[in-house]
């Protein structure tokens, strides 16, 4: 385990932070925490998506020095970062709707538990 | 038994990742990311490679995610909307610290947000980051003092117009350079790494951040306005 760089990590905790997620919002019975539980999933692919075109020898994709120019070799993969950005916002997107149908559930049935609404179950 | 069910299958799925994923190696660009390092600049003189991406490259992608983020907020509105209109909620006002500060570091932020997505084309930031940052300054007043509402109307109108804004800027670019959201000819590309360059990108990008941080704002209004909902919650004692 001497040998971990650091985009290893980055994806190891990656791998972590979704495994995690996924455990909260599959064991927890609070609606607060399944909705906690993805939200951390999602962060976790954001950091394993930037992860994986992160590159040490390489810098940010700003093309703001002449130096940076002529030399392609020398900054990492824009798409990744793109892509999380735009992830990010989708996620938060998610998250906030997830939460209002929280409000609204808690409205009708004065409880978080998952338990309570097994109307839809068969 | 269901419990168990449930860590297996995530200890399933968290060995699946770990096998997918190439740990130790770090990627290659791949042919269309190659494409856009070594030509990125030259086509749309921006210093910035991930907002020429987002913003040019993948620009109707961009117009789509704005809608997703337009339909998330439309359907929170939805299902938070109020019921006793006219009521105020009735709670303890924050100290008078704490409102003036309040205050005081709204106009700021709004710059600082104004600021970062002015910038995109330069430096890390654009209109999401910025959109974010815009809204923050409006939740900081909304949570510093209650009686606060933002004008709907007004938040409502300025959206729509700089969504259409938005069409009107890519339709543009299919009258004048054959192609949607188009960035060559409409405006003059200028020099790179200077404020009045990369053509079109600094321009939609300023529109992108009015419309994420009206829509986050909005977002936060209505979540603030929840309480209503509860006429005899805890944390309501007057």
């Amino acid at each position: 385990m001497t040998d971990l760089s650091p985009s290893t990590l980055y994806l190891l905790t990656a791998i972590a932070l979704i495994v995690i997620g996924f455990a909260g919002a599959l064991i927890r019975r609070n609606l607060l925490k399944i909705v906690l539980g993805f939200a951390l999933v999602d962060t976790g692919l954001h950091l394993l998506i930037a992860a994986l075109g992160s590159n040490p020898d390489r810098t940010a994709p700003i093309l703001n020095r002449e130096s940076l120019l002529g030399n392609p070799n020398l900054v990492v993969d824009p798409v990744p970062q793109a892509l999380v950005l735009t992830a990010i916002v989708i996620g938060v997107g998610i998250t906030a709707l997830l939460l209002a149908y929280v409000i609204r559930l808690y409205a009708v049935r004065k409880s978080l538990d998952i338990r309570e609404f097994g109307r839809l179950k068969w | 038994m269901k419990q168990v069910f449930s860590i297996l299958m995530v200890l399933i799925m968290g060995w699946l990742l770990v096998s997918l994923v190439p740990l130790g190696q770090p990627t290659e660009p791949g042919s269309v990311a190659q494409h856009y390092i070594e030509h990125g600049v030259e086509e749309n003189r921006g210093a910035n490679l991930v907002t020429s991406v987002i913003v040019n490259y993948r620009g109707l992608d961009t117009l789509g995610e704005v809608t997703v983020l337009f339909l998330s907020v439309a359907g929170a509105a939805f299902v938070l909307r109020r019921r006793d209109n006219g009521l105020r909620r009735r709670c303890r006002p924050s100290s008078e610290i704490v409102q003036t500060g309040a205050r005081l570091l709204f106009a700021p932020t709004l710059v600082f947000g104004a600021y970062i997505f002015v910038h995109g084309h330069l430096s890390p930031g654009g209109g999401f980051q910025g959109g974010a940052v815009v809204a923050s300054a409006v939740l900081m007043l909304l949570l510093a003092d209650r009686r606060i509402h933002l004008p709907h109307r007004v938040m409502s109108w300025m959206e729509s117009m700089v969504g259409f804004a938005y069409v009107m800027t890519g339709l543009a670019g299919l009258v004048i350079a054959g192609s949607f959201l188009s960035n060559q000819g409409v405006l003059p590309l200028g020099t790179w790494n200077t404020l009045f360059s990369a053509g079109l990108i600094p321009v939609i990008y300023i529109l992108v951040g009015l419309k994420v941080g009206t829509e986050l704002a909005s977002l936060l209004d209505n979540m603030i306005d929840t309480g209503r909902l509860y006429p005899s919650s805890e944390g309501d004692q007057p």
